[in-house]
């Protein structure tokens, strides 16, 4: 709330003009429906870079590759090195070079972003189609790819968040304006 | 396009192909600009004028004129997907600074959902007193502003190598548009929630196939942002978000996020596939800059411009279109020889923060060559740099936010080209 504002509802609410609204139960206006988290459950899906929000389940390279196979190789190949749809593996030590590739392994800071994204976006043709135990199964199998997790490895919402990403700290702040000013003539 | 004619030289046809007056647009209608042939000798009353017209709402929902066929959006290449893919507004076809609903420019990844605005919920939650899930009708009833605002994909004018010499301005400049948005305040929803002293970033996700997610940061999300429902005065388009989105001023477009249904507060980014993968601006020693959100200060001439041919020596009216993602225009300079000499074009009121701003300058085409160039300042002092001096500091790998100066050369016969 503005401050203003505060302090208006607050004066109204000395001169017994509004009734004084209980914390946490009446917004300012008093429109919408106070939500549950059994409520929004559904749609609450984002994981975060610490690891909060990954759901409980688990999945292997193995079950992954599977996987990966049936339901995302047609687009990104095999072995995740881009068809149609994005490369997902390899580029590494190419990201300062004349052709940078920008995968999951060279570039990604974050293994959990991985597996928010397949949860929320992939694949293309079904998204949100997939269940946790296989999100992790494909999330493992494209980290195997780029060589971040060994071929036995099975990762859950513990393991995921500690997967070294080789980019961790790759990426800076935004320093704009920073081209020199012109004099204009 | 214009009405204006020179001297009374244009037909009919050479208005629908798209050109400003005096000039057509090269190879899409040149053969249509045949059509008619110079007017010449005593007019005739024509049809339209001896009988009815249509009759009212024929059709309820009013659409341009048929003989408008040629403008729309359309992809730069065909896209692999075209649900992932985007269309660029017809910049070179449009007239002051408002784009219409059905013109403004797409970028969606994963297609227009239909959303069933009696289903559609928006959900706010994370670091507030109280977490709320509000209908349409439940948003409506918040007190509800209107803006002005341009909205830019950062991805717009990839030229950082120069582009195609037959690249019109739809294909240089396209993912522009502007609109009057309308809803209510981020921050008066805030309000009602409850805004936590932790909170400091805003997660925004849709409800399109992508559940496209973003994280905002308080700033921005203070900074007169809206939870828009109309745009132009109607409910939004679909491709634009309907029945609600996001929209930052100033901010890349993708940020604005369409078909809104969550907004979760946090105490730092969520870093989703959107700000890491993509969106993030690759330095040429192989780090990127992230968070890069304000669109610099950009111009474009808008006519003449790539396609278009000059057809008679003479007076031109050179316009464009300026913004700023930091506030207002204060000038915009054009050139006619590459940079070398400058005029003060005169900027069309109302000039506003945040929005497009229509400039002009009278020319005077003698026939020969001629490199055409704007350039815009903005309220902080800003000035729109050339491309090298973006290549200078950022390379040619970061993708994003390309802002240089554009140049459209003019031959002596009069065809106009992308000279990046
Ligand atoms: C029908 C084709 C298709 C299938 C099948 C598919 N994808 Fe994708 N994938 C895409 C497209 C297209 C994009 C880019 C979408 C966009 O524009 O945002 C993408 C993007 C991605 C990205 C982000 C790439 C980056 O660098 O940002 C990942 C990761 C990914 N897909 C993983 C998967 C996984 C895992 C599967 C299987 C479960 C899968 N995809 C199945 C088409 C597909």
């Amino acid at each position: 709330m503005r401050p203003e504002l505060r302090i208006l509802l607050g004066l109204l609410a000395v001169l017994g003009l509004v009734a004084p609204a209980a914390a946490g139960t009446t917004g300012v206006l008093g429109i919408g429906h106070v939500a549950t988290q059994a409520d929004i459950a559904a749609y609450d899906i984002d994981v975060r870079a610490d690891g909060a929000g990954l759901p409980p389940g688990r999945g292997s390279v193995a079950e992954g590759k599977e996987l990966f196979a049936a339901t995302c190789a047609a687009c990104h190949g095999d072995k995740g090195q881009g068809g149609q749809a994005d490369v997902l593996a390899g580029g590494k030590g190419t990201l300062a070079t004349a052709k940078p590739v920008k995968t999951v392994g060279s570039f990604w800071p974050y293994a959990t972003t991985l597996f928010d994204y397949v949860n929320r976006a992939m694949p293309f043709t079904a998204p949100q189609s997939l269940s946790a135990d296989q999100v992790y199964a494909v999330s493992a199998y494209v980290l195997f790819l780029n060589g971040l997790v060994p071929e036995d490895a099975t990762l859950d919402a513990q393991s995921l968040p500690r997967v070294a990403m080789p980019n961790r700290n790759g990426f800076t702040s935004d320093p704009r304006p920073d081209v020199p000013p012109v004099a204009r003539n | 396009m214009s009405f204006a004619s020179s001297g009374g030289r244009l037909g009919r046809r050479q208005f629908l192909g798209g050109a400003a007056a005096g000039l057509v647009a090269g190879t899409a209608s040149g053969a249509a600009a045949q059509g008619q042939g110079p007017l010449q000798g005593a007019l005739q009353v024509p049809a339209w004028t001896r009988e009815q017209g249509e009759g009212v709402a024929s059709p309820p929902y009013g659409v341009p004129s048929p003989f408008e066929k040629a403008v729309g959006r359309r992809p730069r290449t065909k896209p692999a997907f075209p649900t992932a893919a985007s269309t660029g507004t017809p910049l070179q076809d449009l007239h002051g600074i408002i784009t219409p609903s059905g013109l403004h420019y797409e970028r969606h990844h994963a297609g227009v959902p239909a959303i069933d605005p009696e289903q559609h919920r928006l959900v706010i939650h994370g670091l507030v007193d109280r977490p709320l899930v509000l209908t349409m009708n439940d948003i409506a009833r918040f007190p509800s502003v209107s803006r002005l605002w341009f909205l830019e994909c950062s991805g717009n004018t990839p030229q950082w190598t120069g582009g195609s010499a037959k690249w019109t301005v739809q294909e240089t400049h396209g993912l522009i548009s502007c609109s009057e948005w309308t809803g209510v305040r981020l921050s008066t929803l805030l309000d009602e929630v409850g805004l936590r002293p932790q909170g400091r970033w805003i997660l925004a996700e849709g409800a399109d196939g992508a559940a496209m997610s973003r994280s905002i940061p308080l700033d921005v999300a203070l900074d007169d942002a809206l939870i828009a429902y109309a745009q132009n005065g109607e409910h939004l388009r679909p491709e634009q978000g309907y029945p609600l989105r996001l929209v930052l001023p100033g901010i890349e477009g993708n940020m604005s996020i369409k078909w809104l249904r969550r907004l979760k507060v946090g105490d730092q980014p969520f870093q989703t596939r959107e700000e890491t993968s993509k969106y993030t601006d690759l330095m040429p020693d192989g780090t990127a800059r992230q968070f890069t959100f304000v669109m610099e200060a950009k111009s474009v001439i808008t006519s003449p411009s790539g396609g278009h041919q000059l057809r008679d020596k003479g007076f031109y009216e050179i316009r464009g279109l300026a913004w700023s993602g930091r506030g207002r225009i204060t000038a915009v300079d054009v050139s006619t020889d590459g940079g070398a000499t400058w005029r003060r074009a005169e900027l069309q009121a109302p000039v506003l923060s945040r929005c497009l701003t229509r400039f002009r300058l009278p020319w005077t085409w003698e026939g020969g060559p001629a490199l055409l160039q704007s350039r815009a300042v903005d309220e902080t002092g800003y000035v729109q740099p050339v491309r090298q001096q973006l290549v200078d500091v950022r390379g040619v790998n970061s993708q994003y936010h390309f802002n240089g100066i554009q140049t459209w050369k003019v031959e002596p016969t009069g065809e106009v080209s992308n000279a990046a």
